[in-house]
């Protein structure tokens, strides 16, 4: 019988793992800066599920503030980079 | 039972994960990439999310993880357009299998703004669209 716990370490984070890591080839390669700040978007997302997992895991519900502010950073991260890429043209 | 839940839903969640990661790799083009990334993502953490808040029997717990649920259904779609619309302003190529390009000549190109009917130029010029002629120039 297969415990959840094993289940989570040895199915799921490597799952997720495997997800930032293809997403890491695409920050490196993207031909264009949006590529690149969609890339780094979808790894903080990731980002958020990993520590939803690790919290599981642990039994540490702390952590799940540091998701919150994350998620916080992301959308945030992605709005100014959008907002000065569509200035940039202008100019 | 419960850990049978647990089970499924956090397959779910890193299942769409990992398609919304391949689909950023292997996709064509910007715009399909951020199509995909967006919905796929948000899907998994949600997933995730919930998993954390059956598995604690805390209501802080439950009120954090709706609270971030809510956060990102909010706030992903936002971001996802105002990337998209930067990236069409600064000419960034359809992939060459696209068909149409229905927003081409309807954004003004001083104020920014959408109009839904261009008076200065006509809808069925072709040719001028931004759609990449060679499949290499969107990879």
């Amino acid at each position: 019988m297969i415990t959840l716990e094993a289940y989570f370490d040895y199915v799921i984070l490597p799952i997720l793992a495997i997800s930032v890591m293809l997403v890491f080839i695409r920050l490196f390669r993207g031909p264009a800066v949006v590529d690149r700040v969609i890339a780094l978007d979808l790894i903080i997302t990731i980002g958020i599920g990993i520590i939803t997992v690790y919290s599981i895991r642990t039994h540490q519900k702390v952590l799940l503030d540091v998701a919150i502010i994350l998620a916080l950073i992301a959308f945030l991260g992605t709005v100014a980079f959008s907002y000065y890429i569509e200035k940039q043209k202008d100019d | 039972m419960i850990e049978i839940i647990l089970a499924i839903l956090s397959t779910a969640g890193a299942l769409s994960i990992l398609f919304a990661s391949i689909g950023i790799l292997r996709m064509p083009d910007f715009y399909l990439r951020l199509s995909v990334t967006v919905k796929a993502s948000t899907l998994g953490v949600g997933l995730l999310l919930i998993c954390a808040a059956i598995m604690f029997p805390d209501v802080s717990v439950t009120t954090k993880a709706i609270a971030i649920i809510f956060f990102l259904i909010i706030t992903a779609p936002v971001a996802a357009h105002m990337i998209g619309r930067a990236a069409y302003f600064t000419d960034i190529p359809l992939w060459k299998g696209t068909i149409v390009d229905e927003l081409h000549g309807m954004y003004n190109e001083d104020t920014h703004e959408l109009e839904s009917t261009p008076d200065n130029l006509p809808p069925d010029t072709d040719g001028d669209s931004n759609i990449a002629t060679t499949e290499s120039e969107t990879k």
